[in-house]
Parts: structure tokens; C-alpha cells; sequence
């Protein structure tokens, strides 16, 4: 078992998955606190399918894809942030529309320029064997933005997220941070799709969340479990997904799953 | 020493205008009540007061030194609170979040007021409590808590007691009277309990119809726009 070990983190594509998986499923868990409480859940999804065209395009016009996804996804996560504010369209179906009309365009693109590609189907489902050296330094330098700018506004997030009319209120600028969050939910929205892939990436933000509030009862026991269990998720469907041969995003997906259930258990019992 | 002017304000919502020419002025240690029927205003001018909503004519001047950092507010619960999960503390302190301008954490001195606040309220033993575990009365202690932490003289609260029994919404009136008198903060309260109103408030700002009634209670029980209110009960 040890040997396999070892054999298994002698591959250099597993030790970049896990270089990028860990810091990814910290940031993602740490952000899908706040967007799952302040009803933003589906904007990481809607985000993802943006992410797809974005990269769609990258390939078409044979441009880098993580140095295009990153400034369209920033843009449209502002832009559904403000459509969900809007009371006058509806949050939900702004997103779904915004959400399938970038996949399909970038399904289009792919398919006038040459079908789908390897690289844009490893976008789509996820694939660790595409990481490039220059992604994961990238990807390791966006994380470590992101989980500074995390650790200093966490209050002010929380602040935010727990009751936006009494930070305007009382002099804090609510939009500011809304608009932190956002950016810092479409680095993550990029960094992530390139291991659990533009479908399944939206459960990497919500499933570590969700999971934690089943058991703890504060937002920072809530937060650090988040971020703990999210962490082991996705190590242990990374190798579980070499051993098993599976797909490493459903891989972890599944293992997040299982972990959700379990909580969801040990909730039910304590409640008694 | 007037703590908060309001000069021939009129406000609109959605381009009609929900009021027109208000006039009143607020000086500390006051305890305005503001009454209307639903839909005149009054969450409006609550809106403008705070900043929110910017005023379609006419000033909403703070003085005295007051700056919107110092304000406290309790705010009508939102449907996202309900199932939140934070420790009453969580939320107790980021009231103190203005105090602290850029610093990203939390210092001794902002604790020290998170706890102050929390044995005025007399909810230690909730301290570690998970806030949405809690009863609506427990939770709008917690909330007023929080609003303390962010004001020394001014506080609105929209509503309060909605949703309130009886006895616990009696409790929290003596409590804001309370604080009114000992901490001399001045209190601006929404509100649809006259009754209740007219015997806890200095002031009352009436809202009917884009006509507005405002006076000290004594006037108010004088004037023809309490009557139908007052004689109904």
C-alpha cells in the first residue's frame, strides 16, 4: 500500500492535481458559505457555463485559455450579481439564461472551428491530465489572492452576508463587498473547472457548506469545517479517482456526497 | 441641540411620490414614533433616513457631530436570517464593525462593547447560542444588541415587535423606553401601535395620505388625525 502510495504521487499530472485541488477547494469552500447564504448558489454554476464559452473561444482564436476565462468571468459575475439584485428580473432566470446561452455559444464556436477537442472536453467534464506547469503557478498565485482577501474581509463579509440593510445602514458599503465576493467567486469559478469541470465545479462551492450546516451552529465553526472537510473531499476522490480510474471531478463529487449524507445524519441525531 | 433635520422632504418610490414637503426636527434624548397606515411611507422615509433612498426633494440633515458610523438600526427580520447560522456573539460584534474603519479584525476594545451590550440586553446565557435556535423575542435582543454596538446617541428600529406576543412585545417596549431614558439615546421607531406609541414616545410623526401630523403625543391626542385611531380601540 505504502509503495502504491508513493508510485501513485510519483506522477507528476497527480502531484499538480493536488497542488491546484487543495488551495481550489479551500477558496471554493470558504466562498460557498456566504453564496449559499445569501441565496447565490446557482451563480457559481451560471458562472462555469460562462467559464465553458469563454475557453471555447480561447481555443477557436488560439489564445491562452486561463488569461481569457479569468477578465469574462469577473465581468458576468458582476453583471449576475446585479441581475439577481434587480427585483425586476427575475434572479433565477436571469442566470439559466445567461448560464445556457454561454455554453451553447461556446458549443457553437467549438463546433464551426473543428469539434470538441480534448482540451474542451476535459473543460467540461474535468481532467487533471490537462493541467500545464504554467496553470498550476497561475492557478497557485489566484488561490493565495484569493484566500488573503477572504481572511481580510471575513467579518465584513459576514456582516454582509448575515444583514446587507444594517451594514448600508450603519455605514458599511454593502456593494463593495458584494462585488468582492463576486470576484472572488469567479477566480474560483476558472481555477476549479479545470480539475471538477464546467459541470460539476458549482457542487465544489455548495456541498462543503451545506454539509457543515447540518452539524455546527456559528458561522466560523461553520467556515473552518467547511473549508477542513472540502480540503479532504477533494484529496481523497483525487486518489480514489487514480485507483478507481474515474473521472477525478464525479470522483469527488461523490466522496462530497457521502460526506453531506453523513453530516446530515449526525444532525438529525444530535437534534434528538 | 438638534440631532437630525429634516427640511421639505419628499420622498418618491418608484417615481410616485409617497410623500411631499415633510418638515420635522429631532432633538436628542427624543423619542419620535412614527405611525401611517401600510403603504404611507413611512419604511420610505425609514429608507431615506438611513441613507438608503436618497431623498426626490427637499434635506435629510444628521448634526450634533453625528455621522451615518454612528448610527444603530434594527432592522425588519429578512427571511435569510432565519437560517443562518451564527453564534449570538457572531452577530452581536459586527455591530462594532463600523468602529473599526479599514482594520480587518476585531480589538479589545470592540469585544469589550459586544459584551457590555449583551449583559444590558441580559442575554449572556444565549452568548454561545446558535441565533436562529432562538425565539423571535430572543432574536430582536440579539438584534438590538448588535444596533447598540454600532450607536452612542440614535437609534431606528422598523418594527420591532412584529410577530411578538403580547407580553414579550411589552418587554421590548420597556426595554427601548429604557434605553431611551438611561442611555439618552434618541430612539425613531415604525411603528402601527398607536396605543403603545403614544405611551412610550416624546413625538409622534403621523403619515395619512401625503398629509402628515407632527407634535409632541400631547398635541397628538389633541389633533383630529389620532381621533379615528384613538376611538376605534
Amino acid at each position: 500500500m505504502d509503495q502504491s502510495i508513493i508510485k501513485m504521487l510519483s506522477y507528476s499530472f497527480m502531484q499538480r492535481a493536488l497542488i491546484v485541488g487543495i488551495p481550489v477547494a479551500l477558496c471554493a469552500a470558504l466562498l460557498g458559505v456566504s453564496l449559499i447564504l445569501k441565496r447565490y448558489s446557482m451563480i457559481g454554476d451560471g458562472l462555469s457555463h460562462v467559464g465553458f464559452g469563454a475557453l471555447a473561444l480561447a481555443a477557436a482564436l488560439n489564445l491562452a485559455p486561463l488569461e481569457v476565462a479569468i477578465p469574462i468571468v469577473i465581468v458576468s459575475a458582476f453583471f449576475l450579481l446585479r441581475l439577481s439584485r434587480n427585483s425586476k428580473i427575475n434572479g433565477d432566470g436571469a442566470i439559466a439564461i445567461v448560464s445556457s446561452s454561454a455554453l451553447a455559444v461556446g458549443i457553437v464556436v467549438t463546433s464551426i472551428t473543428g469539434g470538441l477537442n480534448t482540451d474542451l472536453y476535459s473543460y467540461l467534464f474535468g481532467s487533471i491530465l490537462a493541467l500545464s506547469e504554467k496553470d498550476v503557478v497561475l492557478s497557485l498565485v489566484l488561490c493565495f489572492v484569493v484566500l488573503f482577501l477572504y481572511v481580510f474581509f471575513y467579518h465584513k463579509i459576514f456582516s454582509v452576508t448575515f444583514d446587507e440593510s444594517f451594514s448600508l445602514a450603519t455605514g458599511t458599503n454593502a456593494n463593495v463587498y458584494n462585488m468582492v465576493i463576486a470576484l472572488l467567486t469567479a477566480l474560483t469559478v476558472v481555477l476549479g473547472m479545470q480539475i471538477m469541470g464546467t459541470l460539476l465545479i458549482s457542487s465544489l462551492i455548495i456541498f462543503p457548506g451545506l454539509t457543515a450546516m447540518r452539524v455546527f451552529k456559528s458561522y466560523r465553526s461553520v467556515v473552518i469545517s467547511a473549508a477542513i472537510q472540502s480540503v479532504l473531499c477533494v484529496a481523497i476522490g483525487l486518489v480514489l479517482s487514480f485507483y478507481m480510474e474515474t473521472a477525478s471531478g464525479a470522483t469527488i463529487v461523490c466522496v462530497n456526497l457521502l460526506c453531506f449524507l453523513v453530516f446530515t445524519l449526525i444532525g438529525m441525531i444530535r437534534r434528538r | 441641540m438638534a440631532i437630525l433635520v429634516c427640511s421639505d422632504v419628499t420622498m418618491s418610490y418608484e417615481g410616485v411620490n409617497v410623500f411631499e414637503h415633510l418638515s420635522f426636527r429631532l432633538e436628542r434624548g427624543e423619542y419620535l414614533c412614527i405611525l401611517g397606515e401600510n403603504g404611507s411611507g413611512k419604511s420610505t422615509l425609514m429608507k431615506g433616513l438611513l441613507g438608503l433612498l436618497k431623498p426626490a426633494g427637499g434635506k435629510i440633515e444628521y448634526s450634533d457631530g453625528l455621522t451615518r458610523n454612528e448610527i444603530g438600526y434594527l432592522p425588519q427580520q429578512s427571511p435569510v436570517q432565519r437560517d443562518f447560522p451564527a453564534s449570538v456573539y457572531e452577530v452581536v460584534l459586527s455591530g462594532t464593525l463600523n468602529r473599526r474603519g479599514m482594520r480587518p479584525f476585531y480589538g479589545k476594545r470592540e469585544r469589550a462593547l459586544a459584551d457590555k451590550n449583551i449583559e444590558r440586553l441580559s442575554i449572556e446565557h444565549l452568548k454561545k447560542s446558535c441565533y436562529r435556535d432562538l425565539s423571535g423575542g430572543q432574536q430582536q435582543r440579539v438584534l438590538l444588541a448588535r444596533a447598540l454596538c454600532a450607536t452612542k446617541s440614535l437609534l431606528l428600529l422598523d418594527e420591532p415587535v412584529t410577530g411578538l406576543d403580547p407580553v414579550v412585545s411589552a418587554e421590548f417596549y420597556d426595554l427601548i423606553s429604557d434605553i431611551n431614558k438611561n442611555d439618552n439615546i434618541t430612539i425613531i421607531m415604525v411603528s402601527h401601535d398607536v396605543k403603545q406609541s403614544i405611551k412610550c414616545a416624546t413625538h409622534i410623526l403621523h403619515l395619512e395620505n401625503k398629509t402628515c401630523f407632527y407634535g409632541t403625543v400631547k398635541d397628538y391626542i389633541k389633533s383630529s388625525v389620532s381621533d379615528q385611531f384613538i376611538k376605534d380601540r
